[in-house]
């Protein structure tokens, strides 16, 4: 008898240990998610090892990376334009200390750099230098120039996806939120309605064997791999689009969202007919039986009691196409630009996580954006989870 | 108008010929991507092209490695969320008081099981490829992809523990069994055969996910099997991938692709055939 009990209390701890690691490591996940990402906001745009630098002279102290960007990229060619004097801005980069120095100057193995940047700087007044770390003098005249760090509003609202552009990188979630909203928005748009209609199919109209026949392989297609689906995707769909809509290229947002649809389908039509099934009959016969035919008891009485049912498989098939990555990353053609139309390439969240982890330095501020885009997916599968929950719990009080 | 209202029975007529339409529509569509996999697939299929490794930037050759690593990315996951996941399950089903605790387990695994895979993806090679410094090896992999199964398994256990009328419980206790004794052999025998099924349906999920293993285990091109746990693998999810997107020569690579995509369909489809089997088995026998 003691026996016995020892064994139950030792059953029992495995039961609790292993319900233990489980919590633990869920929570892990989501405090290490979140940690890594939020890392990105205390991270600098500016490249790592690199510096930028002003005459010390010049007032400017501080410039946005989208600042720095227009410098470099010779939309704004005057400090007055960010808040300076007018000067004209004069970029300098290391190529071009050879033509401003002679070897002799720059020395035998180049060790007088630091000094000729440290000339160059302080010679010029309306000069903004970029160069490495390693080739700041010891005894620098010029002034730094802060780039403030990566703030939540820059990261949400803004519109360019440059994560490896020099000097700085551009953050922008917005047009990868777009494009992921985009094809999501146009798959629904496709699988909701034929997704409802073969749902009502299957439950109410197919016959017996048809219905036994239909279902499981129904459910057997959702078992099939992304990958599978987008190989399908991108030497069918796509070469049919590019021709149907004689474009540049077929990798589109509407490639996406038509891959994406099929892959939803399942779900959808599964979840949806369980809900419409479990209609009570007697719902259905009392309609019959005040005269309605089965196609207006079916519109008016069995599909309104199933809507909270079928309300969760329409949620569910979204979050699922929200979250798709692979087919996705295969047929959209993966440009991170803002979208004009459903005929041009786009590039969704997962997509971009997918396409960039691999080249992003582990713990760089490249890699913590990933982290942070996780993070966005991982608030919105908890926001479609909840929307569910709060559906089913209505239903069943 | 009311002239132009059709009788009810041209409406009911209508509308089941539309539905019957649009059904067909979907289940052909589906067909035809299946099909075009397995009329392209099959003909590459050969003995050489299952038991070879791949030569010429996988042009040529076999997916030998890519099979055997698959197998072995689900073996490694299943020995490591199998145990947990249903012992977690019956702790937090039949042993837990209903309080915010278990809301709040409850609800975090609903969540995990749906997150996006590739998050799972970026976490596992956070945590296993580089803090843990396991490096792409088979052992982050099949961790990353426990744990992304995990969440599915505990939900797949609840769900049969509580399908478990309470009175069959409540029986056991008061012929003075224990709450091992009845979980043991009272409520388990009951419903596992819905958790054998669920688990089974976890090995099809973990064979073709892709995600998850870009960046924690999957070479892209490796043409032996791995030394040991902490080698890379190859795994047939990312080999298609590879095949489509990332090879010298794509257009001489396709065949390969698709004899590579037909294995993998026909392994899930194998996977998914066999847990349904499992399943009617059963329901036969409790018959």
């Amino acid at each position: 008898m003691k026996f016995r009990k020892a064994i139950e209390k030792f059953s029992e701890s495995i039961l609790f240990a292993s319900s233990t690691v489980t919590t633990i490591a869920v929570l892990f996940i989501v405090f290490f998610l979140f940690k890594s990402g939020m890392g990105l906001f205390s991270a600098s745009p500016l490249e790592d090892g690199y510096a930028l630098a002003v005459n010390a002279s010049n007032p400017v102290k501080q410039l946005t990376s989208r600042q720095i960007k227009d410098i470099f990229n010779g939309d704004v060619t005057n400090w007055k334009e960010v808040g300076g004097s007018d000067d004209a801005i004069q970029l300098f980069t290391i190529d071009e200390l050879s033509s401003n120095y002679t070897e002799e100057q720059l020395g035998a193995s180049l060790e007088h750099i630091p000094a000729c940047v440290n000339d160059y700087v302080s010679k010029n007044k309306g000069v903004f230098a970029f160069f490495e770390k390693r080739f700041l003098d010891k005894s620098f005249s010029g002034r730094m120039v802060k780039v403030p760090n990566i703030t939540l509003a820059e990261f949400l609202n803004g519109r360019e996806w440059y994560p490896t552009a020099t000097p700085v990188a551009q953050f922008g979630v917005l047009p990868l939120i777009l494009g992921t909203l985009w094809v999501t928005f146009l798959a629904i748009l496709i699988a909701i309605p034929v997704g409802l209609i073969t749902a009502i199919y299957l439950a109410e109209i197919a016959g017996d064997r048809m219905r036994r026949f239909l279902k499981p392989v129904i459910e057997l297609l959702a078992g099939i791999p992304s990958i599978v689906y987008g190989f399908f995707g991108l030497v069918v769909i796509v070469p049919f689009l590019q021709q149907l809509f004689n474009l540049p290229v077929g990798e589109t947002a509407l490639a996406g969202s038509l891959v994406l649809a099929i892959m939803a389908l399942p779900t959808i039509i599964t979840i949806a007919e369980d809900a419409i099934r479990s209609a009570p009959v007697s719902l259905k016969e009392a309609s019959l039986a005040l005269g309605a035919s089965h196609w207006q008891s079916l519109s008016r009485v069995v599909i309104p009691y199933a809507k909270s049912g079928i309300l969760a498989a329409f949620i569910l098939g979204i979050g699922r196409a929200i979250g798709e990555t692979m087919a996705v990353l295969l047929v959209t053609g993966n440009a991170a630009t803002m979208p004009s139309s459903v005929l041009e390439p786009v590039r969704t969240i997962p997509a971009t996580i997918a396409g960039e982890l691999g080249e992003a330095p582990f713990g760089g501020t490249h890699f913590k954006a990933l982290f942070a885009l996780g993070i966005i997916l991982f608030i919105i599968t908890f926001v479609f989870n909840t929307l569910v929950e709060v559906i089913k719990s209505k239903k069943s009080s | 108008m009311q002239g132009f209202r059709l009788s009810k029975k041209t409406n009911q007529l209508l509308a089941f010929n539309l539905f019957r339409l649009v059904s067909f529509m979907v289940v052909a569509s589906l067909f035809l991507i299946l099909g075009f996999i397995i009329i392209n697939g099959i003909s590459v299929i050969n003995w050489d092209f299952l038991t070879k490794a791949p030569s010429n930037n996988g042009t040529e050759g076999g997916i030998m490695p890519a099979i055997v690593g698959t197998l072995l990315l689900v073996l490694g996951s299943i020995i490591f969320a199998f145990p947990i996941g249903v012992l977690s399950g019956i702790y937090i089903n039949e042993y837990l008081k209903e309080n915010w605790f278990k809301k709040i387990v409850r609800s975090m695994t609903n969540n995990l099981s749906g997150v996006p895979s590739i998050v799972f993806g970026l976490f596992g090679m956070a945590l296993f490829v580089h803090t843990l410094n396991f490096g792409d090896s088979l052992i982050a992999g099949s961790l990353t992809l426990g744990l992304m199964v995990l969440p599915i398994i505990i939900r797949t256990t609840e769900e049969a523990l509580k399908s478990v009328d309470d009175s069959l419980r409540q029986g056991s206790y008061a012929l003075g069994a224990t709450k091992l004794q009845t979980i043991r052999k009272v409520v388990l025998p009951v419903c596992y055969p819905n958790i054998v099924t669920g688990l089974i349906l976890s090995v099809s999920r973990v064979s073709g996910e892709t995600a998850p293993i870009l960046f924690t285990c999957a070479a892209s091109f490796l043409p032996r099997l791995p030394h040991s746990i902490f080698d890379q693998v190859m795994a047939l999810p990312y080999h298609l991938y590879v095949l489509i997107v990332s090879g010298t020569d794509l257009e001489k690579a396709r065949p390969m692709a698709y004899g590579t995509a037909f294995v993998l369909i026909a392994l899930v489809l194998f996977v998914n055939l066999f847990a349904n089997a499992v399943r009617n088995y059963f329901i036969k026998k409790s018959k």
